[in-house]
């Protein structure tokens, strides 16, 4: 007897954005039955797991790089997934994320932790800055990438079913637009 | 003024200039000046005054002379004697000078060009044969010499046609860069059936290290006006336009005087040399914008619009200044009209090569023991230019590479060096003629460095009006700028090929067209230094810093 | 009116003597990518994604100012042009703060849609983060620089339909930006006279009604668009 076909590991990570990403993905709705029915979902903050695995077919990234936590995990990520996808318009554009590097660092900080309420929040355990955030095929190679700002479930959809047939994804016009 | 009083005029100023015994050039020219010519010029001035001298030497404050690093220079001309040329000239030398000639002593032995300095002997000079030899504010002068007897010729014994075909037989291509032929240009506008044509002569140069036409305006403005007069009369205009770098106002100056004292004397007007030709030449100023020189930029700047490009058909010689059928050349390409009316088309066909006629003058620039203008043959092989004239490099420096063209060209490195200066073979090696900058690199430069540097001039100097050129001039900048600070990353090196190609091919004008040949070629060349700065993030020249905090990127 | 032939994608079309490859080709269903151009503006060229590949000519040509005429063989999809245009567009998105999501004209851009339309889903260009100025002092109107791609239709409606040439041009370079009456705020300039063609025509999100919020950012061109579309006709006849 053969073994049944292996089932495909789906990771989703959220990165320096507002969740709103994954938010549209729940919206899938009725067909996540249908896409969990052959596809295991291992790792993201819809899961358990705390460990990235090994192994992973492919990953949605959520959310453009603004930390060095974010840097690192980007880059582990990258090590251990077969297909990087750029998931929304922070992940592929920066977006309203990036806007921040209009602004020196320092000035933001301290117009939104004013002196008066307190003192910038500093110590070991935040993850320092980066002096720009960027968008993630600025720093790894990216394998598809679906804009929107969040991208409707439709959209998430299309990349998905691609995805799971090992095609190259290729969004229609109407849904390749960012914003 | 009629051809016969222009004969006559002639005749006296030579007569006088036979007459005297001595004649003083003080060159003024913009790089002398800058050296304190000003100064030398009034000792002279005052210690003849005071000297109380019978024949007192003629005192010329003339226009450039050419070896540029090595002034103010003062030459002294004596009958039967070959020319005494000081540089680095000071007051207190002028002083020297003007006792041991009073005194009818030696000249001072100190501070003088060797007698047979190949800089100006290996020269051809037939644009510059007036240059740093008259006072360019003094018409006769220039009417001594032999100036305005080619316009005198062309009115009364040549049709507009001949004068045409005089032109394309010469040979003559267009000095501003590309080298289109002139004669063909002339004859364009010529045949277009309209009623009011116009003339500009493109003065605004920019090129950096570029000083030719600046050069050649301050010290011989009469030749242009002649050139331009001539033009007028061969295509069927009656006014001319000088467009002149805003930057240049001593240039502008003496054109204006040129202007003036021509329209005085009949030489310009409503009876040009009393023929029935009519034709009057303004003044135009730019307003420190590299990209008037682009032709169509030119003219909108002209007719007082912004200054910026327009895409190209319509050509100017259909429709130019205000719609009307326009003749652009640079002012060095009117500067050879004279000669080739005077020395007749086959013989100026004669110098250079045949492909390219005549001579091109150059402004050396850069790590060369003589820096300067001059005037070669077309053709003459770079190294003689490099090695002969200029002296090679200071301290034994060894050669590495040869800019011409400015941002448009590209860098020749020291494998070519007898390249002939012709249009096609530079084209061929990657770079362009263009106006005529040369500057010299030795080993201490860093050739991604020069990329940089001029895809940033390039980034300033672009108007914007389309993408490529605006926003791609800038991305590539960036790119090289990047790489020049260790920080570039892995596929920088493809990406920068990639935007050169499609800004070279895309942009609206000539500007953004060849903003990305000065890349292309270093990379053509000097490949290796752009791979050593990249992946060992190492500038083998130590030129440039690569000290660029890295945005994070892979690692 | 004489009529041409030639040749575009490997079809014969026929044109009217005089009209631009852009126009010839609308006719005939094949729709040439442009952001500058509209009919009844003086043609630009700025934009350069209506770059055309015409046999016999060393490079792409504009499709919006040059004529048609017999015998062209015109290319308007091969694969260097495509990749050209999506590159300018990259371009674009990269100079200055296009960020969709928080647009006045977020879903009415032609810019997004553009982007969208040549495949161009991430920008392979660093962005360029330059703040640069927002202009609310018009009463009705607010102009911000950061979504300008300098079109400047804005420039030539002003100027050759309303009569008013309130818009220009200043500064060069990536340090362009469009000014009201010689760098003035627009809400002080003496010249605007408030019509808000440039509004309607701006293709992004820069030139918009200050009181422009999501989905009410609907703008009125069917009227200017009727009066362009006269004046194309009145240009052609003239030509």
């Amino acid at each position: 007897m053969n073994d049944p076909p292996p089932r495909l590991r789906l990771a989703t990570a959220w990165l320096a954005g507002c969740s709103g990403c994954h938010m549209s993905f729940l919206d899938l709705g009725e067909r996540l039955v249908e896409l969990f029915s052959e596809v295991d979902l291992v790792y993201g903050p819809l899961v358990d797991g705390k460990a990235y695995p090994e192994g992973v077919d492919v990953a949605l990234v959520e959310g453009a790089v603004a930390t060095e936590e974010n840097r690192m995990l980007l880059e582990h990520i990258r090590a251990r997934t077969r297909l990087l996808v750029s998931f929304g318009d922070c992940a592929v554009t920066g977006n309203v994320t990036a806007l921040r590097n209009y602004y020196p660092t320092e000035e933001l900080l301290a117009a939104v932790y004013p002196a008066a309420a307190g003192c910038t929040p500093a110590g070991p355990e935040l993850p320092a800055l980066l002096t720009r955030v960027l968008p993630l095929h600025q720093i790894v190679a990216v394998d598809a990438f679906i804009p929107g700002c969040p991208p409707e479930p439709d959209r998430i959809w299309a990349a998905l079913s691609a995805l799971r047939h090992g095609e190259t994804v290729r969004l229609g016009e109407e849904q390749r637009t960012f914003g | 003024m009629t051809g016969t009083e222009l004969a006559v005029l002639a005749e006296a100023e030579d007569r006088r200039r036979r007459g005297g015994e001595q004649r003083l050039l003080v060159c003024c020219g913009s790089p002398c000046m800058a050296a304190g010519a000003e100064s030398v010029l009034s000792a002279l001035r005052g210690r003849l005054a005071a000297s109380g001298m019978a024949t007192e030497p003629d005192l010329v404050g003339t226009g450039c002379r050419g070896p540029c690093s090595r002034g103010p220079l003062l030459t002294v001309q004596r009958r039967d004697e070959t020319d005494a040329i000081f540089e680095h000239a000071t007051p207190e030398l002028a002083v020297a000078v003007v006792d041991a000639l009073s005194r009818g002593a030696d000249l001072p032995g100190e501070g003088r060009l060797p007698e047979r300095f190949p800089f100006l002997t290996c020269q051809t000079r037939i644009v510059l044969a007036n240059c740093g030899l008259i006072d360019p504010d003094e018409m006769g002068q220039y009417i001594g010499a032999g100036g305005y007897n080619a316009l005198a010729r062309v009115l009364h014994d040549m049709s507009p046609e001949e004068v045409c075909a005089a032109v394309s037989a010469s040979g003559l291509r267009g000095r501003g860069g590309a080298g289109y032929p002139t004669g063909l240009k002339w004859q364009l506008v010529r045949k277009e059936r309209r009623d009011r044509r116009f003339v500009i002569a493109n003065g605004d140069e920019g090129d950096p290290g570029a000083y030719m036409d600046r050069a050649l305006m301050e010290a011989d403005p009469h030749r242009i006006l002649e050139g331009m007069a001539i033009a007028g009369y061969a295509v069927g205009a009656e006014e001319g336009y000088l467009y002149v770098r805003g930057e240049y106002p001593l240039a502008a100056r003496r054109l204006g005087k040129a202007i003036a004292a021509a329209e005085r004397t009949g030489i310009l007007g409503s009876r040009v040399l009393d023929s029935r030709f009519r034709f009057r030449i303004f003044l135009r100023m730019g307003a420190g914008a590299f990209v008037c020189g682009e032709e169509t930029a030119l003219l909108a700047s002209v007719m007082g619009h912004r200054g910026e490009p327009h895409s190209r058909p319509p050509y100017p010689s259909r429709q130019g200044l205000w719609g009307c059928p326009t003749l652009i050349n640079n002012v060095e390409t009117f500067a050879n009209i004279p000669a080739v009316i005077s020395m007749g088309a086959e013989a100026f066909a004669a110098v250079g090569t045949a492909a390219s006629s005549g001579t091109k003058v150059f402004a050396l620039c850069g790590e060369l023991v003589n820096t300067g203008l001059i005037e070669v043959p077309l053709g003459t092989p770079l190294r003689r230019i490099v090695y002969d004239i200029g002296g090679g490099l200071p301290d034994g420096r060894e050669f590495k590479a040869a800019q011409t063209g400015g941002p448009s060209g590209g860098c020749i490195p020291a494998a070519q060096l007898d390249v002939p200066m012709d249009y096609e073979a530079l084209q061929a090696l990657g770079s362009i003629m263009g106006s005529g900058g040369l500057i010299v690199m030795g080993e201490g430069s860093c050739m991604v460095d020069i990329a940089r540097y001029f895809m940033g001039f390039c980034m300033e100097e672009s108007c914007g009006k389309c993408v490529p050129c605006r926003a791609g001039t800038f991305e590539l900048f960036r790119m090289l700028d990047r790489m020049a600070n260790g920080i570039a990353r892995p596929g920088d090196m493809e990406d920068l090929e990639r935007l050169c190609r499609m800004v070279r091919e895309t942009s609206l004008c000539g500007l953004g067209m060849s903003a990305p040949n000065p890349v292309l070629s270093t990379l053509r060349w000097f490949r290796d230094e752009y791979e050593t700065h990249l992946r060992e993030r190492r500038c083998p020249a130590g030129r440039c810093a690569m000290n660029g905090e890295a945005v994070p990127c892979p690692s | 009116m004489s009529v041409v032939t030639l040749t575009m994608n490997g079809r014969l079309i026929s044109a009217r003597q005089g009209e631009s490859l852009l126009q010839a080709a609308r006719e005939h269903g094949i729709e040439i990518p442009t952001l500058c151009h509209l009919d009844g503006l003086e043609p630009l060229g700025g934009c350069r994604l209506c770059l055309v590949e015409v046999r016999g000519s060393p490079r792409p040509l504009p499709a919006c100012l040059t004529q048609a005429s017999e015998g062209l063989v015109v290319e308007t999809d091969t694969a260097a042009l495509v990749e050209y245009r999506r590159m300018i567009v990259e371009l674009l998105l990269a100079e200055r703060a296009h960020t969709c999501s928080v647009c006045v004209r977020n879903g009415r851009c032609e810019l997004q849609a553009m982007a969208a339309r040549l495949g161009v889903d991430h920008v392979r260009f660093e962005y360029r983060y330059r703040l640069l100025p927002l202009d609310a002092s018009h009463e009705r109107f607010t102009l911000d620089h950061n979504r300008c791609i300098l079109c400047r239709r804005c420039v030539r409606v002003c100027d050759a339909v309303e009569g008013a040439h309130t818009w220009d041009v200043c500064f060069r370079g990536i340090n362009g930006r469009v000014v009201s009456d010689l760098d003035r705020p627009w809400g002080e300039s003496t010249s605007c006279t408030g019509c808000g063609k440039c509004v309607h025509l701006c293709p992004t999100g820069a030139l918009s009604r200050t009181v422009d919020v999501g989905d009410e950012a609907a703008r009125e061109r069917a009227s200017l668009l009727r009066i362009l579309e006269r004046r194309a006709g009145i240009r052609e006849e003239g030509a």
